[in-house]
């Protein structure tokens, strides 16, 4: 056990430090509101989020590891630095990179299977935050069962017509893109007959339809397609390998949903809010009930922050038997945040359930907010009952329900 | 940067569980939990001795092996995993701490040298320190000890125990003087000895450093704490084992029950509940010896939440098993007690959380 990162990083962590410095109140002329990036401050320097962008991949703070002909800093992959940055960021308040399904996703799949001109065309592009994505997998009758989407490709000379309907589709009204997945192959067994395809959403044949969930916010949307038409080549890997894509990426969505630091300072601010917040004259903090079940979650973020090291020291140092370590993340990450969120609704009671604009509001709202989203998250990316069957089949090596014939 | 166990962490551990395997086999456990075999125990704990389990802690000037507390928990999750029916938390871990932290460098040079060498084997009883209950405790004056100490770890075959009072004072007594009187406590966890000691003024000496700190007595409790976390640890483990393996076999409706959805649920949330506790517990037990800042909380917590899953796992475990799993003749019950026992033991889950939160203020 060594949990020291070495003096190279002590270096490496001073700099970050005076760069956030340098960058302290920054706050951004188009708007503090995106939906793929963290809001700026105030009081500091200026500029648009593409430029911010731009000065982050610059510094190699973003996209470090993305070589330079395709847009990013052309630097090693260094995991600690990346756990550095993030941390300093954090601590210092400064806004990080824009992320998004772009980003997360599209980018590092892009980097191990397309084509050299998929990703001159795309990657950079991406990277600076001028073309957003979308990701189009699930559907009305393909959720927890994605290989058995309908939507169709038929390749028609040097085309492709898409005809279909995604569901789920969260920021499809700010997408130029959309990655795909269409059933190209009709005659081949359902996980064979699938492709990854790029489908730029300006095409007349796409409506988009926003898609209000229980926060009343419409963070999804219904995509729908007629004749809509792409030219042949935007796929990635060949026809009737688009489940082996797709399987890529998810593994990059499932791992990044609810990290234990961001969940950690929840705990912190809840801690802080108990301080202040009184019942019958006494901070909550000072009821043993709520203090004793805030003490439960702190004990359960802990473990969660415990597990998170030993699954980055096993980046650093391949060999360690982490299988079953990475498969439990999205199941008691999501979990985790939103029994944690839930806490503090019971701490303030009929206080908790105040929303949107009310008077009385704590912490903007964030409580019941989140409460639901992660709800959201809990059932979406593979929910948490089929992240139980994941770790049951592919972790402790049971059997797999019999399959009913036809399906 | 490097999380986790050493190539000798991990081959000390190996060859704890080897030695279980072999010799701590559940008939084995049966005759030693029925007291039909005095001598097998005993020469469960000689095996152990002759791989260095009493010298871990010890300092090297003192003859030990000097090691850290992430070697004793690895020794302990061993145990745990094999139920092993021997004493080590009071006498290789919590003594050796206590003596360390609060003993001046006589009482140490007198007792850690003979913990190495297996003339002393010293027994437990912080209880009334931690958690009063009813009139249990004792007072010390004009060196004398009088009063009763409940749920003392390891004492039956002791040379000496350590005895707490309320505020903390640790006392070394003379475990085979006429006015102790040791009454054995029979709990649901036949596999380890818990005791009730009774004084009479009886002659006592006081670990110097522990009569104007509670830092002493902290320290070998922490420690203890992080060493029965480790243990439900194991045990959780060979349960989680031991159902995925059945679930694999039984079989019901004509296919094996392992490809039920309700029963591989189960197996994936006990899974999910133990997989983290592993890093938690390796953590908390490197922060006691490398980052004081942040040790008591994290040894309380690893305590309080390795309790708490490993009481789901003992459950669910068992029920995995089904009837099997509620009969004797399985042995199952013996992880379960144990887990049972562990999250009792040196202050249950509410008590230490609230030590955790005051830790915060």
């Amino acid at each position: 056990m060594d949990l020291e990162y070495g003096p190279e990083y002590q270096d490496f962590t001073k700099e970050v430090e005076s760069f956030c410095e340098k960058y302290r109140g920054l706050s951004f002329m188009d708007g503090s509101n995106n939906p793929l990036g963290s809001s700026g401050g105030s009081g500091g320097p200026q500029m648009s989020r593409s430029e911010w962008q731009k000065t982050l991949i610059e510094n190699g703070y973003f996209a470090r590891s993305v070589p330079k002909e395709y847009g990013g800093y052309g630097g090693e992959a260094d995991i600690l630095k990346s756990r550095i940055i993030a941390a300093e960021f954090s601590k210092s308040n400064t806004p990080g990179a824009m992320g998004g399904q772009g980003i997360d996703m599209l980018v590092p799949t892009l980097l191990e299977m397309g084509t050299e001109e998929q990703k001159h065309a795309y990657i950079k592009p991406t990277l600076h935050g001028e073309m957003i994505w979308c990701q189009g997998y699930s559907e009305p009758n393909a959720g927890s069962d994605l290989a058995s989407l309908q939507t169709k490709g038929e390749l028609v000379g040097d085309e492709w017509i898409i005809n279909g309907q995604k569901i789920w589709t969260s920021t499809a009204q700010y997408s130029q893109m959309c990655f795909c997945l269409v059933r190209t192959e009709p005659d081949a067994p359902k996980h064979a007959g699938i492709s990854y395809l790029l489908i730029p959403m300006d095409n007349p044949g796409i409506e988009i339809r926003p898609l209000v969930d229980m926060t009343l916010k419409a963070g999804f949307n219904e995509v729908f397609f007629t004749d809509v038409k792409i030219p042949a080549g935007n796929i990635v890997g060949k026809r009737g390998e688009g489940w082996a894509v797709a399987n890529a990426t998810l593994g990059h969505e499932r791992g990044s949903l609810a990290p234990p630091d961001a969940t950690m300072n929840r705990v912190n601010m809840l801690m802080h809010l108990m301080k202040e917040e009184t019942l019958d004259g006494k901070p909550l903090i000072e009821h043993p009930i709520y203090r004793d079940r805030l003490m439960q979650i702190q004990g359960k973020v802990l473990a969660q922050q415990s597990h998170a090291l030993r699954l980055l020291s096993a980046k650093l140092n391949p060999g360690a038997d982490i299988k079953i370590g990475k498969m439990i993340q999205k199941l008691t990450g999501t979990e985790l945040r939103h029994e944690l969120e839930g806490l503090a609704i019971d701490v303030m009671g009929e206080i908790g359930t105040l929303y949107e604009d009310s008077p009385h509001l704590k912490n903007d709202g964030t409580w019941q907010f989140i409460y639901m989203y992660f709800l959201g998250l809990i059932i979406g990316g593979g929910t948490s009952q089929i992240q139980k069957n994941i770790i049951a089949e592919r972790g402790l090596g049971m059997p797999k329900e019999p399959k009913v014939e036809g399906a | 940067m490097y999380f986790g166990l050493s190539e000798e962490q991990s081959f000390f551990q190996d060859n704890v569980k080897k030695f279980l395997e072999e010799h701590a086999t559940i008939d084995n456990i049966k005759h030693i939990t029925s007291g039909d075999e005095k001598n097998l125990s005993a020469e469960i704990h000689q095996g152990l001795l002759n791989l260095g389990i009493n010298g871990l802690l010890i300092p090297e000037e003192f003859g030990g092996l000097g090691l850290d507390l992430l070697f004793a928990a690895v020794v302990s999750e061993a145990l745990g995993g094999g139920v092993g029916p021997t004493p080590f938390i009071a006498p290789y871990v919590m003594a050796p701490t206590a003596i360390k932290h609060a003993g001046s460098k006589t009482q140490q040079e007198n007792y850690l040298s003979k913990i190495v060498t297996n003339e002393y084997r010293f027994g437990v009883g912080f209880s009334e320190f931690i958690s009063k209950r009813n009139d249990a405790g004792i007072t010390f004056s004009d060196n004398t000890l009088n009063g009763r100490a409940m749920f003392v770890l390891d004492a039956n075959d002791a040379t000496h125990l350590l005895l707490a009072d309320e505020k903390g004072q640790i006392f070394v007594l003379d475990a085979k003087s006429a006015n102790i009187e040791i009454v054995k406590l029979t709990t649901v966890d036949k596999t380890r000895q818990y005791s009730e000691v009774i004084c009479k003024n009886l002659e006592a000496e006081l670990l110097e450093n522990s009569s104007n700190s509670t830092n002493p007595i902290n320290e070998a409790i922490d420690a203890g704490r992080i060493i029965l976390a480790a243990d439900s640890l194991g045990a959780s483990q060979t349960m989680i084992n031991k159902a995925v393996d059945y679930a694999k076999e039984r079989k019901q409706f004509g296919r094996v029950i392992g490809s039920f959805q309700a029963v591989k649920h189960m197996c994936a949330e006990m899974a999910a509940d133990l997989e983290p506790c592993y890093a938690l517990v390796w953590h908390a037990a490197h922060c006691h010896d490398h980052s004081p800042d942040e040790a008591r909380l994290m040894a309380c917590h690893a305590k309080a939440h390795v309790s708490e899953m490993s009481k789901g796992i003992a459950k669910k475990a068992t029920e995995v098993h089904g009837g099997m799993g509620f009969t004797d003749l399985l042995g199952l019950h013996y992880w379960f007690k144990r887990i049972g026992l562990n999250r009792q033991i040196l202050g249950s889950p509410e008590l230490v959380r609230e030590e955790a939160y005051k830790t915060q203020i």
